[in-house]
């Protein structure tokens, strides 16, 4: 069972380009900023928004096809959509919204069913409340019982955790895990945050703008991400233009003044040089990329110190490099003010 | 006292906010969701009758239903019904009249209503038909009651148009409020003051109603 969509929309001046493939039993997550184009790439797979073109299939199913004519209502896709806000029918109590997806049903099974699935989403004794006296978690753990109730092919999560504190999200987050192990069907996982993404997906799809880019590997993404926007998904906070250096395995740095080693060869079409801030680290002189700094702010945060730098040989205007330390480190350091930072060649990151 | 008037405005005012109901909610539905132009096109064609004065809008109806006209002529001839100076009559005026408060206050509760919840039951495998009635209309039920309560209330006070369409006929089209121009007009106060105490106490009861109603809303 696979699930592959070639979607083309156009709104306004947003162009939406998407083309993903899910394999089942596989969560693909689908990372981007907020308003690139992922929500609505879901409800075209759902099928309450139309694409202008393409193709959508689900195990050879075919679901939408602009050229011959094709598009099943959303209520013959069997493709279950977890909206953000839940989207629970507010005057309907929690069983009545698994129950009114169990239909099909007769009614004893019926009632056996809903008690199964809100036992599974452990909403017993919730059974009689209304969507709005329940917590945010409780809320969503119903509306997965109302998604499994319609018994979809294909499970599409639209930033399942938005709307919760980090605690929630981590519990629920382990639960919703359990029953995708489970589930046989391919399943979208729309986040904008990497490390949900990173803990639950193993291939990832980045949408940038409305366009997607070619599935990849989530581990590799995160260590090698080739694009600006990728690296900027994978946590990588340092960006600035690039050229290639007097040698291969040198790269020239103007904003900041430098030339630096790389570990990657050069590749055409870079520009940009991306650096994760933890991966500057204070250094003795003479170190490779060795580089002296002032330091013009020191942020705490939880559990680390982020600096923002600034290269004693930068051109005005320079941005910031942000530099991030234990803070043991940070209160060992002799001089608060200046200091000689470093980087490794594999840390540089090449991108287009 | 005769209270045939008393039956016969609620008779008038039942049977409009009855076809209101449907006819405002059906358009409030699809205009909710059309193109900008057309939704502004409609909604100033439907609106109109809420503005105009209702002489007007009775000189109008009776541009269509009066015997000689097309549609009153066709009427009279295929069913042997005259639509002008008869009690159904009134009920075109009242409807008519009525009908803005009825669809502008159901799409106004149309607008705000969150469209994931459609798409979610669509999703889930749930009919059109069925979204509609047990999802949107449920969380629309405030403006819908409250759209119908006005229209109602509207409809019972109608005067205008409904004298103009349908006359003044002891027994047959007389209503409250035409009885109470009636009876000033041939100086007969005293009736006319109960007449007048009747509309005020039907009036009061509707606001109450409707009170009492979102009371028990915003408790739910």
């Amino acid at each position: 069972m696979t699930l592959t969509a070639r979607i083309q929309k156009r709104c306004g001046s947003f162009r939406l380009d998407v083309d993903l493939a899910a394999e089942s039993g596989e969560a693909l997550a689908l990372l981007g900023a907020s308003g690139c184009g992922k929500s609505m790439t879901l409800k075209c797979i759902a099928g309450v928004e139309q694409p202008d073109q393409g193709r959508i299939e689900l195990d050879g199913r075919v679901l939408f096809d602009s050229e011959a004519g094709v598009n099943l209502p959303p209520q013959k896709r069997r493709v279950g959509l977890l909206f953000q806000s839940c989207a629970l029918f507010p005057h309907m109590t929690v069983e009545r919204n698994v129950a009114v997806c169990l239909g099909r049903l007769a009614k004893q099974t019926r009632r056996q069913r809903t008690a199964e699935l809100l036992a599974l989403l452990r909403l017993e004794g919730l059974e009689g409340l209304y969507p709005r006296q329940l917590s945010g978690g409780q809320r969503q753990r119903a509306a997965l019982a109302r998604l499994l109730a319609a018994e979809p092919r294909a499970l599409l999560l639209d930033e399942p955790f938005s709307a919760l504190d980090s605690f929630l999200k981590w519990q629920l987050e382990q639960e919703l895990r359990e029953l995708l192990e489970v589930f046989p069907g391919p399943v979208i996982w729309v986040s904008h945050d990497r490390g949900e993404a990173r803990r639950n997906c193993r291939r990832v799809c980045v949408l940038e703008d409305g366009k997607s880019a070619p599935a990849a590997d989530m581990a590799e993404l995160m260590a090698n991400p080739g694009t600006v926007s990728a690296a900027r998904l994978s946590g990588c906070e340092n960006f600035v233009p690039v050229r290639p250096g007097p040698s291969p395995g040198l790269a020239e740095v103007p904003t900041w003044g430098l030339t630096l080693q790389t570990a990657a060869p050069w590749r055409k079409g870079v520009r940009t040089l991306g650096l994760r801030a933890g991966c500057l680290r204070p250094a003795e002189e003479g170190a490779v990329n060795a580089f002296s700094c002032r330091v013009l702010r020191a942020v705490e945060d939880l559990f680390s110190m982020r600096l923002a730098l600034r290269p004693e040989t930068a051109a005005p205007g320079a941005p910031l490099l942000w530099m991030e330390l234990s803070k043991e480190v940070w209160s060992a350091l002799p001089d608060r003010t200046r200091l000689l930072a470093a980087v490794r060649p594999e840390d540089l990151m090449l991108l287009e | 006292m005769d209270w045939f008037p008393l039956y016969n405005s609620i008779r008038i005012a039942a049977v409009s906010t009855a076809l209101v109901f449907f006819l405002g909610i059906f358009a409030a539905h699809y205009i909710a969701k059309a193109p900008r132009l057309v939704k502004g096109a409609l909604d100033v064609v439907l609106t109109l009758p809420l503005v105009l004065p209702p002489t007007v809008v009775g000189w109008l109806l009776l541009l269509v239903l009066g015997p000689r006209r097309p549609l009153g002529a066709w009427f009279l001839e295929t069913f042997g019904l005259r639509l002008t100076m008869t009690w159904p009559s009134a009920v075109f005026a009242a409807a008519v009249v009525s009908f803005p408060l009825m669809y502008r206050t159901a799409r106004g509760a149309f607008e705000s209503f969150d469209e994931t919840l459609t798409q979610a039951g669509r999703t889930l495998g749930l009919g059109n038909a069925y979204v509609f009635w047990h999802v949107q209309m449920p969380a629309c039920r405030q403006g819908i009651l409250a759209g119908t309560v006005l229209a109602f209330a509207r409809a019972l006070g109608e005067y205008g148009a409904t004298s103009m369409v349908a006359g003044y006929t002891p027994g047959r089209t007389a209503t409250v409020s035409t009885t109470v121009y009636q009876l000033w007009r041939t100086g007969q106060d005293a009736l006319a003051l109960r007449w007048v105490l009747v509309n005020l106490g039907i009036s009061a009861a509707v606001l109450l109603a409707v009170n009492l109603l979102e009371r028990k809303e915003g408790r739910a």
